[in-house]
Protein backbone atom coordinates (compact mmCIF):
# COMPACT_ATOMS: atom_id res chain seq x y z
CA UNK A 1 0.00 0.00 0.00
CA UNK A 2 1.15 3.52 -0.78
CA UNK A 3 0.73 6.90 0.88
CA UNK A 4 2.62 10.14 1.32
CA UNK A 5 4.47 10.58 4.62
CA UNK A 6 5.80 14.06 5.35
CA UNK A 7 5.90 14.84 1.64
CA UNK A 8 7.66 11.62 0.64
CA UNK A 9 6.04 8.65 -1.14
CA UNK A 10 6.20 5.54 1.06
CA UNK A 11 4.79 2.04 0.95
CA UNK A 12 4.37 -0.90 3.30
CA UNK A 13 3.58 -4.60 3.03
CA UNK A 14 1.17 -6.63 5.09
CA UNK A 15 -2.35 -6.42 6.42
CA UNK A 16 -4.14 -3.11 5.99
CA UNK A 17 -5.95 -3.84 9.26
CA UNK A 18 -2.79 -3.08 11.24
CA UNK A 19 -2.74 0.18 13.16
CA UNK A 20 -1.25 3.15 11.31
CA UNK A 21 0.70 3.82 14.53
CA UNK A 22 2.52 0.48 14.21
CA UNK A 23 3.22 0.88 10.50
CA UNK A 24 4.73 4.32 11.15
CA UNK A 25 6.92 3.19 14.04
CA UNK A 26 7.87 -0.36 13.07
CA UNK A 27 7.81 -0.54 9.26
CA UNK A 28 8.74 3.05 8.44
CA UNK A 29 10.93 3.65 11.54
CA UNK A 30 9.34 7.03 12.21
CA UNK A 31 9.36 6.81 16.00
CA UNK A 32 8.45 10.43 16.72
CA UNK A 33 4.82 9.29 16.99
CA UNK A 34 4.30 7.81 20.47
CA UNK A 35 1.86 5.24 21.81
CA UNK A 36 0.12 6.27 25.02
CA UNK A 37 -3.14 4.55 25.88
CA UNK A 38 -3.73 2.69 22.62
CA UNK A 39 -7.47 3.31 22.86
CA UNK A 40 -8.06 6.82 21.57
CA UNK A 41 -8.18 8.57 24.94
CA UNK A 42 -4.82 10.34 25.25
CA UNK A 43 -3.84 11.78 21.86
CA UNK A 44 -0.14 10.87 22.19
CA UNK A 45 -0.22 9.09 18.81
CA UNK A 46 -1.85 12.03 17.00
CA UNK A 47 -0.90 12.46 13.34
CA UNK A 48 -2.46 14.43 10.50
CA UNK A 49 -4.29 12.70 7.65
CA UNK A 50 -4.91 15.16 4.82
CA UNK A 51 -4.48 17.94 7.36
CA UNK A 52 -6.94 16.60 9.97
CA UNK A 53 -5.69 15.47 13.37
CA UNK A 54 -6.48 11.82 14.23
CA UNK A 55 -5.30 9.18 16.68
CA UNK A 56 -3.08 6.82 14.67
CA UNK A 57 -3.88 3.96 17.07
CA UNK A 58 -7.47 4.02 15.76
CA UNK A 59 -6.67 4.15 12.05
CA UNK A 60 -6.28 0.97 10.02
CA UNK A 61 -3.19 1.47 7.91
CA UNK A 62 -5.09 0.56 4.75
CA UNK A 63 -7.29 3.60 5.32
CA UNK A 64 -4.45 6.01 4.45
CA UNK A 65 -3.92 4.55 0.97
CA UNK A 66 -3.39 7.60 -1.26
CA UNK A 67 -3.52 10.07 1.66
CA UNK A 68 -1.07 12.68 2.93
CA UNK A 69 0.11 11.75 6.42
CA UNK A 70 2.07 14.21 8.56
CA UNK A 71 3.90 13.17 11.72
CA UNK A 72 5.98 15.29 14.09
CA UNK A 73 9.00 14.55 11.89
CA UNK A 74 7.25 16.54 9.17
CA UNK A 75 6.86 19.75 11.19
CA UNK A 76 10.49 20.79 10.89
CA UNK A 77 11.12 23.34 8.17
CA UNK A 78 14.37 23.72 6.21
CA UNK A 79 16.01 21.15 8.45
CA UNK A 80 15.33 23.14 11.62
CA UNK A 81 12.64 23.11 14.27
CA UNK A 82 9.45 24.99 13.51
CA UNK A 83 8.60 28.15 15.50
CA UNK A 84 6.02 26.11 17.43
CA UNK A 85 8.59 23.45 18.33
CA UNK A 86 11.07 26.12 19.45
CA UNK A 87 8.34 27.76 21.58
CA UNK A 88 7.68 24.43 23.33
CA UNK A 89 11.38 24.22 24.26
CA UNK A 90 11.78 27.85 25.25
CA UNK A 91 8.64 27.94 27.40
CA UNK A 92 9.09 24.60 29.17
CA UNK A 93 6.07 23.06 27.46
CA UNK A 94 7.74 19.63 27.18
CA UNK A 95 8.73 17.60 30.20
CA UNK A 96 8.69 13.81 29.80
CA UNK A 97 7.93 14.33 26.10
CA UNK A 98 5.47 11.51 25.44
CA UNK A 99 2.55 13.86 24.74
CA UNK A 100 4.67 16.43 22.90
CA UNK A 101 4.50 15.13 19.30
CA UNK A 102 0.71 14.85 19.46
CA UNK A 103 0.39 18.24 21.18
CA UNK A 104 2.51 19.83 18.45
CA UNK A 105 0.38 18.39 15.65
CA UNK A 106 -2.94 19.37 17.26
CA UNK A 107 -1.60 22.88 17.92
CA UNK A 108 -0.19 23.07 14.38
CA UNK A 109 -3.69 22.47 12.92
CA UNK A 110 -5.14 25.19 15.15
CA UNK A 111 -2.48 27.74 14.16
CA UNK A 112 -2.96 26.97 10.48
CA UNK A 113 -6.70 27.67 10.74
CA UNK A 114 -6.76 30.43 13.34
CA UNK A 115 -4.01 33.00 13.16
CA UNK A 116 -4.73 34.53 16.57
CA UNK A 117 -6.45 31.93 18.77
CA UNK A 118 -7.31 32.84 22.36
CA UNK A 119 -6.55 30.58 25.33
CA UNK A 120 -10.01 28.99 25.21
CA UNK A 121 -9.52 28.05 21.57
CA UNK A 122 -6.13 26.53 22.38
CA UNK A 123 -7.62 24.52 25.24
CA UNK A 124 -10.37 23.22 22.98
CA UNK A 125 -7.97 22.35 20.17
CA UNK A 126 -5.75 20.42 22.61
CA UNK A 127 -8.62 18.82 24.58
CA UNK A 128 -7.86 15.43 23.05
CA UNK A 129 -4.20 15.51 24.10
CA UNK A 130 -3.50 14.58 27.69
CA UNK A 131 -0.35 15.69 29.53
CA UNK A 132 0.46 14.36 33.01
CA UNK A 133 3.54 16.55 33.59
CA UNK A 134 3.04 20.19 32.75
CA UNK A 135 -0.40 21.07 34.07
CA UNK A 136 -1.00 22.43 30.53
CA UNK A 137 -0.31 26.09 31.35
CA UNK A 138 3.10 26.19 29.69
CA UNK A 139 1.79 24.30 26.67
CA UNK A 140 -1.00 26.82 26.18
CA UNK A 141 1.44 29.71 26.63
CA UNK A 142 3.77 28.20 24.04
CA UNK A 143 0.96 27.88 21.48
CA UNK A 144 -0.30 31.41 22.18
CA UNK A 145 3.22 32.78 21.71
CA UNK A 146 3.09 31.54 18.09
CA UNK A 147 -0.05 33.49 17.23
CA UNK A 148 0.81 35.79 14.37
CA UNK B 1 -4.39 -7.59 14.06
CA UNK B 2 -2.02 -8.94 11.45
CA UNK B 3 -4.38 -11.87 10.99
CA UNK B 4 -7.41 -9.66 10.28
CA UNK B 5 -8.03 -9.37 6.54
CA UNK B 6 -8.56 -5.80 5.33
CA UNK B 7 -11.21 -5.30 2.65
CA UNK B 8 -11.68 -1.96 0.91
CA UNK B 9 -14.70 -1.92 -1.38
CA UNK B 10 -14.91 0.90 -3.95
CA UNK B 11 -18.69 1.19 -3.96
CA UNK B 12 -21.58 0.56 -1.59
CA UNK B 13 -22.88 -2.30 -3.73
CA UNK B 14 -19.46 -3.94 -3.61
CA UNK B 15 -19.45 -3.46 0.18
CA UNK B 16 -22.88 -5.06 0.53
CA UNK B 17 -21.76 -8.02 -1.59
CA UNK B 18 -18.51 -8.48 0.38
CA UNK B 19 -20.32 -8.24 3.72
CA UNK B 20 -22.76 -10.98 2.69
CA UNK B 21 -20.08 -13.33 1.46
CA UNK B 22 -17.21 -12.88 3.95
CA UNK B 23 -17.46 -14.92 7.17
CA UNK B 24 -16.47 -13.08 10.35
CA UNK B 25 -16.51 -9.70 8.64
CA UNK B 26 -16.89 -6.49 10.70
CA UNK B 27 -17.75 -3.11 9.17
CA UNK B 28 -15.10 -0.45 9.86
CA UNK B 29 -15.64 3.31 9.58
CA UNK B 30 -13.55 5.68 11.72
CA UNK B 31 -12.32 2.86 13.96
CA UNK B 32 -12.88 4.71 17.25
CA UNK B 33 -14.52 1.64 18.79
CA UNK B 34 -13.61 -1.26 16.51
CA UNK B 35 -9.84 -0.65 16.33
CA UNK B 36 -9.67 -0.55 20.14
CA UNK B 37 -11.55 -3.85 20.44
CA UNK B 38 -9.46 -5.55 17.76
CA UNK B 39 -6.17 -4.40 19.29
CA UNK B 40 -7.14 -5.35 22.84
CA UNK B 41 -8.59 -8.62 21.48
CA UNK B 42 -11.84 -8.04 23.33
CA UNK B 43 -13.25 -8.76 19.88
CA UNK B 44 -11.83 -11.74 18.00
CA UNK B 45 -13.54 -12.13 14.66
CA UNK B 46 -13.87 -15.73 13.48
CA UNK B 47 -12.78 -17.65 11.55
CA UNK B 48 -8.99 -17.06 11.73
CA UNK B 49 -9.11 -13.41 12.64
CA UNK B 50 -11.94 -12.62 10.26
CA UNK B 51 -11.96 -9.42 8.24
CA UNK B 52 -12.72 -5.73 8.45
CA UNK B 53 -14.79 -4.11 5.72
CA UNK B 54 -13.59 -0.53 5.33
CA UNK B 55 -16.57 1.76 4.68
CA UNK B 56 -14.74 4.99 5.53
CA UNK B 57 -14.18 6.33 2.05
CA UNK B 58 -17.44 5.25 0.39
CA UNK B 59 -18.93 8.39 -1.18
CA UNK B 60 -22.47 6.97 -0.81
CA UNK B 61 -22.10 7.04 3.00
CA UNK B 62 -20.81 10.61 3.27
CA UNK B 63 -22.38 14.03 3.46
CA UNK B 64 -25.53 15.76 4.70
CA UNK B 65 -28.45 15.98 2.24
CA UNK B 66 -31.76 17.80 2.33
CA UNK B 67 -34.66 15.63 1.11
CA UNK B 68 -37.78 17.78 1.43
CA UNK B 69 -38.66 17.88 5.15
CA UNK B 70 -35.89 15.39 5.94
CA UNK B 71 -32.20 15.93 6.60
CA UNK B 72 -30.22 12.81 5.76
CA UNK B 73 -26.78 12.28 7.29
CA UNK B 74 -24.52 9.68 5.70
CA UNK B 75 -23.61 6.79 8.01
CA UNK B 76 -19.87 7.39 7.55
CA UNK B 77 -19.93 11.20 7.71
CA UNK B 78 -17.60 12.15 10.58
CA UNK B 79 -18.82 14.32 13.45
CA UNK B 80 -16.58 17.16 12.25
CA UNK B 81 -18.59 17.26 9.02
CA UNK B 82 -21.86 17.15 10.95
CA UNK B 83 -20.77 20.01 13.24
CA UNK B 84 -19.65 22.06 10.25
CA UNK B 85 -22.82 21.51 8.21
CA UNK B 86 -24.89 24.70 7.87
CA UNK B 87 -28.04 22.56 7.46
CA UNK B 88 -27.32 20.70 10.71
CA UNK B 89 -26.58 23.95 12.57
CA UNK B 90 -29.84 25.45 11.34
CA UNK B 91 -32.20 22.48 11.60
CA UNK B 92 -30.62 20.02 14.06
CA UNK B 93 -28.73 22.12 16.64
CA UNK B 94 -29.07 19.36 19.26
CA UNK B 95 -27.23 16.96 16.95
CA UNK B 96 -24.42 19.48 16.49
CA UNK B 97 -24.32 20.03 20.27
CA UNK B 98 -24.06 16.28 20.91
CA UNK B 99 -21.36 15.85 18.27
CA UNK B 100 -19.29 18.61 19.89
CA UNK B 101 -19.27 16.72 23.22
CA UNK B 102 -17.79 13.58 21.67
CA UNK B 103 -14.14 13.00 22.53
CA UNK B 104 -12.15 15.88 21.05
CA UNK B 105 -10.93 16.84 17.57
CA UNK B 106 -9.22 13.48 16.97
CA UNK B 107 -12.39 11.51 17.68
CA UNK B 108 -14.74 14.00 15.99
CA UNK B 109 -12.65 13.66 12.83
CA UNK B 110 -13.25 9.89 12.73
CA UNK B 111 -16.39 9.02 14.70
CA UNK B 112 -19.65 8.55 12.75
CA UNK B 113 -23.38 8.14 13.39
CA UNK B 114 -23.30 4.74 11.70
CA UNK B 115 -20.59 3.62 14.10
CA UNK B 116 -22.35 5.03 17.15
CA UNK B 117 -25.51 3.14 16.12
CA UNK B 118 -23.84 -0.15 15.25
CA UNK B 119 -21.70 -0.16 18.39
CA UNK B 120 -24.93 0.47 20.35
CA UNK B 121 -23.22 1.45 23.59
CA UNK B 122 -25.78 2.56 26.19
CA UNK B 123 -23.45 5.58 26.65
CA UNK B 124 -23.33 6.54 22.95
CA UNK B 125 -23.54 10.32 23.02
CA UNK B 126 -25.65 10.83 19.90
CA UNK B 127 -28.12 8.04 20.58
CA UNK B 128 -30.54 9.95 22.87
CA UNK B 129 -30.59 12.71 20.25
CA UNK B 130 -31.52 10.20 17.56
CA UNK B 131 -34.34 8.89 19.81
CA UNK B 132 -35.62 12.41 20.57
CA UNK B 133 -35.77 13.22 16.84
CA UNK B 134 -37.45 9.87 16.00
CA UNK B 135 -34.88 9.31 13.28
CA UNK B 136 -35.09 6.52 10.75
CA UNK B 137 -32.02 4.31 10.32
CA UNK B 138 -31.59 3.55 6.64
CA UNK B 139 -29.80 0.32 5.71
CA UNK B 140 -28.87 -1.40 2.46
CA UNK B 141 -32.34 -3.02 2.44
CA UNK B 142 -34.87 -1.17 4.63
CA UNK B 143 -35.67 1.65 7.02
CA UNK B 144 -35.69 0.96 10.77
CA UNK B 145 -37.47 3.37 13.16
CA UNK B 146 -35.01 4.27 15.92
CA UNK B 147 -37.37 3.18 18.69
CA UNK B 148 -37.09 -0.38 17.37
CA UNK B 149 -33.34 -0.30 16.77
CA UNK B 150 -31.83 -1.07 20.21
CA UNK B 151 -32.86 -4.57 21.27
CA UNK B 152 -30.55 -5.26 24.24
CA UNK B 153 -27.13 -4.51 25.67
CA UNK B 154 -25.05 -3.68 22.59
CA UNK B 155 -27.60 -5.49 20.47
CA UNK B 156 -29.44 -3.99 17.49
CA UNK B 157 -32.19 -4.90 15.05
CA UNK B 158 -29.60 -5.18 12.25
CA UNK B 159 -29.34 -8.50 10.43
CA UNK B 160 -25.89 -10.10 10.51
CA UNK B 161 -25.21 -8.96 6.92
CA UNK B 162 -26.99 -5.58 7.01
CA UNK B 163 -25.15 -2.26 6.61
CA UNK B 164 -26.31 1.13 7.89
CA UNK B 165 -26.15 3.67 5.08
CA UNK B 166 -27.75 6.85 6.49
CA UNK B 167 -29.80 8.43 9.26
CA UNK B 168 -32.89 10.52 8.40
CA UNK B 169 -33.95 13.38 10.70
CA UNK B 170 -37.25 15.25 10.50
CA UNK B 171 -36.78 19.01 10.19
CA UNK B 172 -38.63 21.37 12.51
CA UNK B 173 -38.47 19.65 15.90
CA UNK B 174 -37.03 21.52 18.90
CA UNK B 175 -34.67 19.22 20.82
CA UNK B 176 -32.54 20.12 23.84
CA UNK B 177 -29.38 18.17 24.77
CA UNK B 178 -27.18 17.83 27.82
CA UNK B 179 -24.36 15.45 28.63
CA UNK B 180 -22.93 15.02 32.11
CA UNK B 181 -19.43 13.55 32.29
CA UNK B 182 -16.33 13.86 34.44
CA UNK B 183 -14.89 16.61 32.23
CA UNK B 184 -15.88 18.47 29.08
CA UNK B 185 -13.73 16.52 26.61
CA UNK B 186 -12.72 12.87 26.31
CA UNK B 187 -15.37 11.79 28.82
CA UNK B 188 -17.77 8.87 28.69
CA UNK B 189 -21.13 10.16 29.89
CA UNK B 190 -22.54 9.41 33.34
CA UNK B 191 -25.92 10.59 32.07
CA UNK B 192 -26.85 12.00 28.64
CA UNK B 193 -30.31 13.40 27.79
CA UNK B 194 -32.17 14.70 24.77
CA UNK B 195 -35.64 16.16 25.22
CA UNK B 196 -38.39 17.42 22.93
CA UNK B 197 -41.73 18.95 24.03
CA UNK B 198 -43.71 18.60 20.81
CA UNK B 199 -44.00 15.70 20.56
CA UNK B 200 -42.99 14.76 24.10
CA UNK B 201 -39.71 12.86 23.95
CA UNK B 202 -37.39 12.15 26.86
CA UNK B 203 -34.44 10.06 25.70
CA UNK B 204 -31.60 9.08 28.02
CA UNK B 205 -28.26 7.30 27.77
CA UNK B 206 -26.04 5.63 30.38
CA UNK B 207 -29.02 4.81 32.61
CA UNK B 208 -29.96 1.33 31.35
CA UNK B 209 -28.63 -1.48 29.17
CA UNK B 210 -29.83 0.46 26.12
CA UNK B 211 -30.33 4.15 25.28
CA UNK B 212 -34.01 4.49 26.19
CA UNK B 213 -37.15 6.57 25.89
CA UNK B 214 -38.65 7.49 29.29
CA UNK B 215 -42.26 6.64 28.47
CA UNK B 216 -43.78 7.53 31.86
CA UNK B 217 -42.10 10.92 31.81
CA UNK B 218 -43.22 11.46 28.21
CA UNK B 219 -46.84 10.64 29.14
CA UNK B 220 -46.72 13.21 31.94
CA UNK B 221 -45.25 15.82 29.57
CA UNK B 222 -47.98 15.14 27.00
CA UNK B 223 -50.43 16.15 29.73
CA UNK B 224 -48.41 19.27 30.52
CA UNK B 225 -47.34 17.88 33.91
CA UNK B 226 -43.69 18.94 34.23
CA UNK B 227 -43.36 18.01 37.92
CA UNK B 228 -44.94 14.64 37.18
CA UNK B 229 -42.47 14.03 34.37
CA UNK B 230 -39.51 14.77 36.63
CA UNK B 231 -40.89 12.39 39.27
CA UNK B 232 -41.75 9.69 36.76
CA UNK B 233 -38.40 9.64 34.99
CA UNK B 234 -36.81 8.03 38.05
CA UNK B 235 -39.00 4.98 37.43
CA UNK B 236 -38.33 4.91 33.70
CA UNK B 237 -34.59 4.40 34.07
CA UNK B 238 -32.59 1.38 35.30
CA UNK B 239 -29.18 2.78 36.25
CA UNK B 240 -26.41 0.71 37.81
CA UNK B 241 -23.36 1.33 39.99
CA UNK B 242 -20.20 1.10 37.89
CA UNK B 243 -16.72 2.57 37.54
CA UNK B 244 -18.06 5.89 36.24
CA UNK B 245 -20.90 6.60 38.66
CA UNK B 246 -23.55 5.18 40.97
CA UNK B 247 -27.19 4.35 40.34
CA UNK B 248 -28.31 6.88 42.97
CA UNK B 249 -26.22 9.66 41.42
CA UNK B 250 -27.45 8.87 37.92
CA UNK B 251 -31.06 8.92 39.09
CA UNK B 252 -30.64 12.28 40.85
CA UNK B 253 -28.74 13.82 37.93
CA UNK B 254 -31.27 12.54 35.40
CA UNK B 255 -34.06 14.29 37.29
CA UNK B 256 -32.03 17.49 37.74
CA UNK B 257 -30.95 17.65 34.10
CA UNK B 258 -34.50 16.96 32.90
CA UNK B 259 -35.75 19.77 35.15
CA UNK B 260 -33.08 22.10 33.76
CA UNK B 261 -33.92 21.28 30.13
CA UNK B 262 -37.67 21.67 30.72
CA UNK B 263 -37.11 24.99 32.54
CA UNK B 264 -35.08 26.18 29.57
CA UNK B 265 -37.96 25.25 27.23
CA UNK B 266 -40.40 27.15 29.48
CA UNK B 267 -38.20 30.24 29.33
CA UNK B 268 -38.09 29.87 25.54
Amino acid sequence: MHFTLNGRAVSFEGAGSRRLLDVLREDLRQTGTKEGCGEGECGACSVLIDGEVVNSCLVAAGQVEGCDVTTVEGLATNGGLSPLQRAFIERGAAQCGICTPGMLLAAHVLLQRTRRPNAAAVREALAGNLCRCTGYTKIIEAVLSCAT
Amino acid sequence: MRDVTYLRPRTLSEAVQLYRTTPGCRPLAGGTDLMVMLHARTLRPEPRGGAVLDLWSLAELKGVRRLGDILEVGAAEPYTGIIGSAEVQQHLPALAAAARTIGAAQIQNRGTLGGNLANASPAGDTLPVLLAYDVVVVTDRRSIPIDRFFTGYRKTALESDELITAVRFPIGRQVAFRKVGTRAAQAISKVVLAVSLTPARVAIGSVAEVPLRAHRAEAALEGGDVAGAIAAVADDIRPIDDVRSTAAYRRAVTQNVLRGLLDAFARG
